[in-house]
């Protein structure tokens, strides 16, 4: 049986450290060590896309990241995205009001965030060929294209 | 995206008193009578900030709780000093927006400043906010919450601006008949004064009775609001991670618990094997349950991992063992064709069996439809915090049903409703999985508690969510149509076989309806098709398998075998399948709604256009008095058998739209729920057991799944009707048919998967040859 081990990384800017099983997903030390819950548990199996962080600067499902190989990483999460909520991003989607259940949507702000740091002006099909990582059960993909095309004009 | 518009309409004078509403209100009667409203408005504690979900504790939770001076207007409004008006909200939140839209519809009618309003989520109450369509319970499902509540709130909407009008009328001695209001104010023209909702709060006199006023029919009613779009106000929440639904809730002193649950209902475990669980750190406790064994941990990670590690035999008595989703299509299907089995009569007009008889030619068709899953993104989950004696408990979770859960939470701990204090949570995702009687996925949390001695939450892996599924049923549709001589429809009978719903989750309203299951039975009507003799059955079985209403409930499936049947008819007859549509339609009022959606539609898609490679097909749908007509445009893969849709046109007419760009949402969100009915998502059972376990093998629609959507909201003026669901029993139908329309293949069973094409073409090809 493993020991726990601890582990330092960075979250939003902030340096963390934890101690925990080392195989904990990321997922988990975020949501109940950390308490930032806006990072989502969908499918616990990289699925869903509803636990999408940046690591690095990248997008990543934190459902498979281990904790034990996560020293010294920069995790951002949705609420590390902007301080004040005012990303193009969220802005976008309360213009074009995405959101219905809502509990994806964190995810899908920080996939499409990526998509927008590596391309300013994606096209509908890359948009499409970036996202379909991430389900939305309410249905809301017309609207999430929407609001990235939007938010694309603006960044 | 659609302008924000607020717009006001001028001054509203004091309305006369007796004017009826409309039909439907005869039927809002659960709550006897609207006058009692007012009756101890001034009692009432709204110290009920306890229920609001934390993410509106900044709003009108706030204002309730930092005690600024306020009044009362009745359960549902409270005016506050400072001008804000509090507005109840009675239903349960999922992503479908009545959070904001049933208030709107009590602000139009009192002549709220929209800006000043703040909305709070009703503490459990089925007396004071039940919906008057589910008997009174706090129940949100069916498409049924604008509907349902919509005459009541009107009607408290009005009573609430004539209580501040006589408040007026009083305190500046005045005739009340010289007054108006402008929305937030009210108004005295004559002496050139007015007066904001927030000053009325000093001198507010609260009459015991409700005052006598009507609203104008909403044929004529000038609405301000209703009708208008506006944001939903649980949105900004939802973009920065601080929506609040009870998988996020942490109270102090909480640990975590899993449960394996057994494979099926009635199953107990035999022998349990926890050696190995028990042995992995942050294990607390091994936890046997009736009916699967419980883990209490430090962390979820270990309660999921010791969940896995235990090893459990469960008990052969179950009724599920030996069931198969194969043996499940074999007995159903022989059963729709045994004319000596009867079921429950639902959709019967005149005598369908006469006017069989005589028909010149009997047309037969079977349909049907696998398993499906609900999938909503949240895996189910709940917080509970029993007290150490056992004898209250309070409990954070995502329902459908306010109501249904104080009861269930109490039943489960044989303690009275009144020591159970419930915190209402945003749901991830509802989709009908949340309102069964039992709610298993609450009733977890609660008995770990109870076991633990402290607050545990429970949560459910998605591989849980799936094995513990409660599915739309399995189907089989048999219709036959009787056309006379010169091929008109003269009879029509629908036999619905499938697993038993509504007495498996939902008992009490199972007897409420004397074993009609409305849940797997509804769609099977036809109320804008002329056909005068006409009669649909359900048959449904006990095979113990775990069902559940699901979006769409039985017209999911039911709608499916109408529209392709009436495709086949129309093809028999080399009618265009619209035109087909068009001439079977009824005369009534109702029907000239379904012709306008279907002429919407085919105007939309530009139906005559030939297009290369590609079929056209429609579907039309009655549901509930929603009129939907829905055209897909597909091409099929006859490699592998994969049908794509690109472009899916729907017209919706859902009589008055509360919040119109809502429609549109839920419109959109019912169409790609219905394609991955249609095309991909299949539950698959086999000796009693759910065979799938998580999105790897069970396809829901993904973005590049997903049609070009193109949505026609036609707003009448008639009584709302369902929005949340309505477009998704259309999708599949109208896949089939374009399908037909391109190939000369006819689908008859849902889901579409690439193999089950593969196979029809390859039929249709050996046939030919």
């Amino acid at each position: 049986m493993p020991q726990m081990i601890t582990t330092t990384l960075t979250v939003n800017g902030v340096q963390r450290t934890v101690t925990a099983h080392p195989d904990t997903p990321l997922l988990w030390v975020l949501r109940e060590n950390f308490r930032m819950t806006g990072t989502k548990f969908g499918c616990g199996a990289g699925q869903c896309g509803a636990c999408t962080v940046h690591v690095d600067g990248r997008s990543a499902f934190s459902c498979l990241l281990e904790i034990q190989h996560m020293a010294g990483k920069s995790v951002t999460t949705i609420e590390g995205l902007s301080p004040d909520s005012k990303h193009p991003l969220q802005r976008a989607w309360i213009a074009e009001q995405v959101p219905q259940c809502g509990y994806c949507q964190s995810g899908q702000i920080m996939r499409a965030a990526a998509l927008l740091k590596d391309k300013r002006n994606p096209s509908r099909a890359e948009i499409v060929e970036h996202m379909k990582t991430n389900i939305c059960r309410c249905g809301s993909y017309p609207r999430i294209v929407a609001a990235i095309q939007r938010a694309a004009k603006e960044v | 995206m659609k302008r924000m518009r607020d717009e006001g309409r001028g001054m509203r004078a004091p309305r006369a008193a007796g004017v009826r509403v409309t039909s439907h209100e005869s039927r809002i009667t659960a709550n006897g009578g609207r006058r009692r409203f007012m009756l101890g408005a001034a009692g009432l504690t709204f110290g009920v900030a306890a229920g609001i979900p934390d993410f509106l504790r900044a709003t009108g939770g706030a204002a309730a709780a930092q005690g600024t001076k306020s009044v009362a207007m009745n359960p549902w409004v409270t005016l506050y000093a400072d001008g804000t008006v509090a507005i109840m909200s009675p239903a349960c939140e999922m992503g479908q927006g009545s959070l904001t839209s049933l208030p709107r519809i009590v602000a139009d009618e009192m002549d709220a400043d929209w800006a000043k309003v703040k909305i709070v989520p009703a503490y459990p109450s089925g007396k004071l906010y039940g919906n008057p369509l589910f008997g009174g319970e706090q129940y949100t499902a069916g498409s049924a919450t604008v509907t349902g509540y919509f005459n009541n709130l009107r009607q408290f909407g009005a009573q609430v601006r004539q209580v501040l009008l006589d408040s007026v009328a009083d305190h500046w001695r005045v005739p009340t008949g010289e007054l108006a209001t402008i929305p937030g104010y009210v108004v005295h023209e004559k002496a050139g004064r007015r007066i904001g909702y927030g000053e009325i709060v000093g001198f507010a006199k609260i009459p015991a009775n409700a005052p006598e006023v009507s609203v104008p029919p909403v044929a004529t009613a000038q609405f301000r609001l209703v009708g208008q779009d506006t944001q939903r106000i649980d949105v900004p929440s939802k973009v920065n991670g601080t929506a609040q639904y009870s998988i996020d809730v942490q109270v102090p002193g909480m640990i975590y618990g899993a449960i394996l649950r057994e494979p099926m209902e009635g199953a107990a475990p035999e022998r349990i094997d926890d050696s190995t669980a028990r042995a992995i750190e942050g294990v607390i406790r091994i936890v046997p349950l009736q009916y699967g064994v419980g883990v209490l941990a430090e962390t979820p990670w270990a309660a999921f991992k010791a969940k896995n590690a235990l090893k459990v035999s469960w008990s052969r008595n179950a009724a599920g063992w030996g069931f198969s989703s194969a043996k499940g299509y074999e007995q159903f299907s022989a059963i729709a064709k045994d004319a000596s089995q009867k079921g429950f009569p639902w959709d019967s007009k005149g005598d369908m069996a006469a006017a069989m008889a005589k028909a010149a030619t009997i047309v037969e068709g079977e349909y049907r439809a696998d398993y499906a899953y609900h999938a909503q993104m949240e895996p189910l989950n709940s917080v509970a915090a029993v007290s150490p004696a056992g004898d209250a408990a309070e409990v954070w979770a995502g329902t459908q049903s306010q109501t249904i859960t104080v009861a269930a939470v109490a039943a489960a701990l044989g303690i009275p409703e009144a020591k159970v204090k419930f915190n209402g949570m945003l749901l991830g995702g509802g989709f009908g999985r949340r309102g069964n009687r039992d709610v298993e996925f609450i009733v977890d949390s609660v008995l770990m508690s109870k076991a633990a001695g402290r607050p545990v939450k429970v949560i459910w892996t998605r591989e849980d969510d799936v094995h513990n599924g409660r599915f739309r049923p399995l189907y089989v549709n048999r219709i036959r149509a009787g056309l006379d001589a010169s091929g008109r429809i003269v009879a029509w009978q629908h036999r619905v076989v499938a697993d038993e719903v509504l007495a498996f989750m939902d008992p009490v309203r199972h007897k409420l309806t004397k074993g009609v299951d409305g849940i797997a039975i509804r769609g099977t009507e036809l109320p804008t098709y002329a056909i005068p003799d006409r009669m649909s059955e359900g048959l449904l079985q006990k095979t113990g398998m775990r069902t559940n209403p699901l979006r769409a409930i039985g017209v999911g499936q039911n709608s499916f075998a109408n529209e392709v049947f009436v495709d086949e008819l129309a093809a028999r007859q080399g009618v265009d399948p619209v035109e087909f549509r068009r001439r079977l339609l009824d005369k009534t009022p109702l029907a000239q709604r379904a012709r306008h959606v279907i002429d919407e539609a085919a105007k939309m898609a530009d139906w005559d256009r030939k297009r290369p490679g590609r079929g056209l097909g429609i579907a039309y749908l009655d549901y509930s008095g929603t009129q939907v007509a829905g055209i897909a445009e597909v091409s099929v893969d006859r490699v592998s058998g994969a049908i794509k849709v690109h472009q899916f046109w729907c017209a919706i007419d859902c009589g008055v739209p509360v919040h119109p760009d809502n429609v549109i949402a839920q419109t959109e969100s019912s169409i790609v729920y219905g394609l991955g009915l249609a095309l991909s998502e299949r539950i698959t059972i086999e000796d009693g057991q759910v065979k799938q376990g998580n999105f790897y093998d069970y396809h829901v629609p993904r973005m590049s799944d997903v049609p070009e959507i193109h949505i026609k909201l036609i707003p009448t003026r008639n009584h709302p009707t369902g929005a949340g669901q309505m477009a998704t029993p259309v999708v599949p139908s109208a896949i089939s048919n374009a399908v037909y329309a391109l190939t000369g293949v006819r689908l008859r069973q849902q889901p579409m998967l690439p193999d089950r094409v593969k196979v029809a073409l390859a039929e249709a090809g050996s046939r030919a040859a």
